[in-house]
């Protein structure tokens, strides 16, 4: 009996061009290289442009004393350092707020967004109206509003509100006392790292009992008077190796102590209210993917509410809110070059704004502003969506 | 199919664009801003005396007339200026790529924007130095008194840079808040952040009149730097170059010779004497040399006005800022204005 053959008769050996895979490999090479071709012409000709109008180019610049000071640097420097160190520290003032406002958004976006579809009608009422306000007034208005509106009204140094004569609070941020750490502290650093290992082992070990018998372990407040309790311990048995910088009012302002610039705090906290109000709706919508079914049935077993959120409706709405979160993140990070308009160094202000004003040398300087945005943005989208692919719904 | 054709199409939009860059940087500036019929002129953002609309929206201030009077030397109307407000970092870049003809933005001549960045100063049209405004109930009377202050300026300019420099050589302390736009940097001092605002005199004395309390500040009496404020313009158009550096010249010759906007006409119909006539264009062809028409200097005077009349308007004693002409005074009144004869 004749069956009609299921497989695709191999073909013969016709002419490469007519081989679809050469050809698809061909077009590519061909357009690849006349890319190149294209980016080493613009090259080339914005050089001797550069060259025929006088203007320096390399990036020998950075080598260079930058000669002007910096209002927050999280490292060591001065005005004579080189406009290399001049790049990292506003790297640094950009990380520093773009991390404290990712964390400080997700925070309050996850407690507004949970609070919207809370039964409590005020609740639910209030958490509407900021969404609605912080979402639709323009971030900059916002960082200009918290910057100078609230600046206005702070006390001068002299009549600084303060807390216990440690922490002062005045027109020029918040001043409190700064650690110094003698070298026995390093006991300390190392207990609260054992501390955090112990308490990762004792979740894992937690959830396997607890899939093994069903008793669950109390593993959070365990872990949390381990972190906690373990360093504290440790500080007074390497006999307390840590003195305080107190904050002395003398001359024109407080000396000694840490200074939290008020452009930090007035754009951390614009960066972080409004990120928070998307997120907050993030969640909200993530919290409505999950079926109502779910929360009934966990009513049903008579579980908490909390418990209910945290271990039944959250984890599955985590897979419609992370990708989007990423995208705030990038949004958060992207968006904290705005401190520009408030004197925050960050890497726009003092080395895409500043040493290029000095330098005048834009082209290296953009190039290599570009590329730090561009890597962090890869860098948090790459984490997150290996988060994502962790926390994805798996067939078993 | 369509794939491909776009490539090709975005290919050759991109070599067509290397290849104007290359081109673009060859054109004569005159030709552009003759045929354009309009100058394009970069201007400070908003700095009363030296660039700053008014009421109705009309800039005003000595950089204004600048390049009002480029205008009036090249296309015969003052009015044909187009203003672009720039920040100090975006000044440098304007001129570099052509965005702008010419800058006129309170900026201080230095070696490294002369010789690094592809500028020309055309000149100084007003010779400033930079000081210290502090609220007088601080109770300090000299600059040396401002260890462990702290300081708004203007990032991206001298000032930020003289400022470290003046500190350093003094030993003290201090606590720079740096911003962007000059107006944040006076906002920033008003609202208290800082206890000092650095910039040039000039500027202190227009800034001190936006203030909420102008009674409440005073201004230190040390100058601490020398800041020759002037024009630039994109290097490697030696013509443009020489019909900006020009103009002001004309400016200063013609207050040097008396010839104002009121007696212009007069003084070219019967010039009291041969500089004058050269400059007004009865004798020689001093404008033809440069591309323009030999009334250059006549237009400048009668349509804008010459240095002295313009000083006093903008900054001087028919202006709020009042500030006295000092070491802007012409040469032979004690001052250092000082331009090359016309011959």
């Amino acid at each position: 009996m004749l069956r009609p053959s299921t497989s695709i008769p191999r073909r013969g050996h016709g002419p490469l061009w007519r081989n679809p895979a050469v050809r698809a490999l061909a077009t590519q090479v061909i357009l690849l290289i006349a890319l190149v071709v294209v980016i080493g012409l613009l090259i080339h000709n914005t050089l001797i442009n550069l060259d025929a109008r006088g203007i320096n180019t390399g990036f020998d610049f950075l080598d260079r004393r930058a000669g002007f000071p910096i209002s927050q640097t999280l490292i060591q420097y001065t005005s004579d350092s080189t406009y290399g160190r001049t790049f990292v520290v506003g790297l640094l003032n950009t990380l520093l707020v773009s991390a404290l406002g990712i964390v400080a958004a997700t925070i309050i976006g996850f407690l507004v967004g949970i609070a919207r579809l809370s039964p409590n009608w005020l609740l639910a009422r209030l958490a509407a109206c900021y969404v609605e306000i912080f979402r639709n007034i323009p971030l900059l208005l916002q960082i200009l509003f918290w910057y100078f509106a609230v600046l206005r009204s702070l006390p001068s140094p002299r009549q600084s509100i303060s807390l216990f004569d440690a922490f002062f609070f005045n027109v020029r941020g918040l001043i409190m006392p700064a650690p110094d750490t003698q070298p026995a502290f390093v006991a300390v650093w190392g207990a609260l790292l054992a501390a955090i290992v112990a308490t990762v082992g004792l979740v894992v070990y937690g959830r396997r009992r607890q899939a093994a018998t069903g008793k669950a372990l109390p593993s959070g407040r365990i872990g949390m008077v381990l972190i906690i309790g373990l360093p504290i311990v440790v500080y007074f048995l390497a006999g307390r190796p840590l003195s305080w910088s107190m904050p002395e009012l003398g001359g024109f302002n407080f000396r000694g102590g840490m200074n939290v610039v008020p452009e930090l705090l007035a754009l951390w906290l614009a960066l972080s209210i409004y990120t928070a109000s998307f997120i907050a709706e993030i969640v909200r919508s993530g919290i409505q993917s999950v079926p109502g079914g779910q929360t009934e049935a966990a009513r049903s077993l008579s579980l908490p509410g909390g418990l209910t959120l945290r271990k039944i409706v959250l984890p599955q709405a985590m897979r419609v809110i992370i990708p989007q979160m990423t995208s705030q993140y990038l949004n958060l990070i992207k968006n904290s070059s705005l401190a520009t308009a408030i004197g925050y160094p960050d890497l726009v202000a003092v080395f895409a704004g500043t040493t290029l004003n000095q330098t005048g040398q834009s082209i290296e300087i953009i190039a290599m502003t570009m590329a730090v945005y561009l890597v962090i943005s890869l860098l948090i989208s790459l984490l997150m969506n290996i988060y994502n692919a962790r926390v994805a719904i798996r067939e078993r | 199919m369509g794939t491909y054709k776009s490539a090709l199409m975005a290919l050759a939009a991109g070599t067509t664009l290397a290849f104007t860059l290359t081109h673009a940087a060859q054109a004569a500036t005159l030709d552009d801003v003759k045929s354009r019929g309009q100058l394009r002129c970069g201007v400070s953002d908003g700095l009363p005396g030296f660039s700053n609309p008014d009421a109705n929206g009309k800039w005003q201030g000595i950089d204004v007339e600048t390049c009002r009077a480029v205008a009036a030397a090249v296309l015969d109307d003052p009015g044909k200026v187009a203003f672009s407000p720039l920040t100090a970092k975006e000044r440098f870049t304007a001129v570099q790529s052509g965005e702008v003809d010419m800058l006129s933005r309170n900026t201080t001549w230095t070696a490294s924007r002369d010789n690094s960045m592809g500028l020309n100063f055309t000149g100084v049209n007003f010779y400033d130095g930079q000081g210290f405004m502090i609220r007088k109930d601080l109770g300090i009377n000299s600059a040396k008194e401002l260890d462990g202050a702290s300081v708004c300026v203007n990032s991206g300019t001298t000032t930020e840079l003289n400022l470290a420099d003046y500190f350093r050589a003094n030993n003290m302390q201090y606590q720079a808040v740096s911003f962007d736009e000059m107006n944040q940097t006076a906002a920033g001092f008003d609202s208290g952040r800082c206890d000092v605002l650095t910039s040039d005199s000039s500027q202190l004395a227009a800034l001190r009149l936006q203030l909420s309390d102008p009674d409440s500040v005073k201004i230190l009496p040390e100058r601490i730097s020398k800041e020759p404020l002037g024009p630039v313009v994109r290097q490697g158009d030696d013509q443009w170059f020489d019909i900006v550096k020009w103009t002001l010249f004309a400016m200063v010759n013609a207050e040097e010779l008396g010839v104002t906007s009121q007696n212009v006409d007069q003084m070219r119909d019967n010039p009291p004497n041969p500089n004058v006539a050269r400059l007004l264009g009865k004798d020689g062809n001093f404008g033809q040399q440069m591309g323009l028409t030999n009334d250059w200097a006549y237009n400048i005077v009668k349509k804008v006005g010459n240095y002295g009349e313009v000083y006093a308007k903008t900054v001087g004693a028919q202006s709020p800022l009042k500030i006295d002409r000092g070491i802007n005074a012409l040469w032979n009144q004690g001052g250092v204005m000082y331009a090359p004869p016309v011959r």
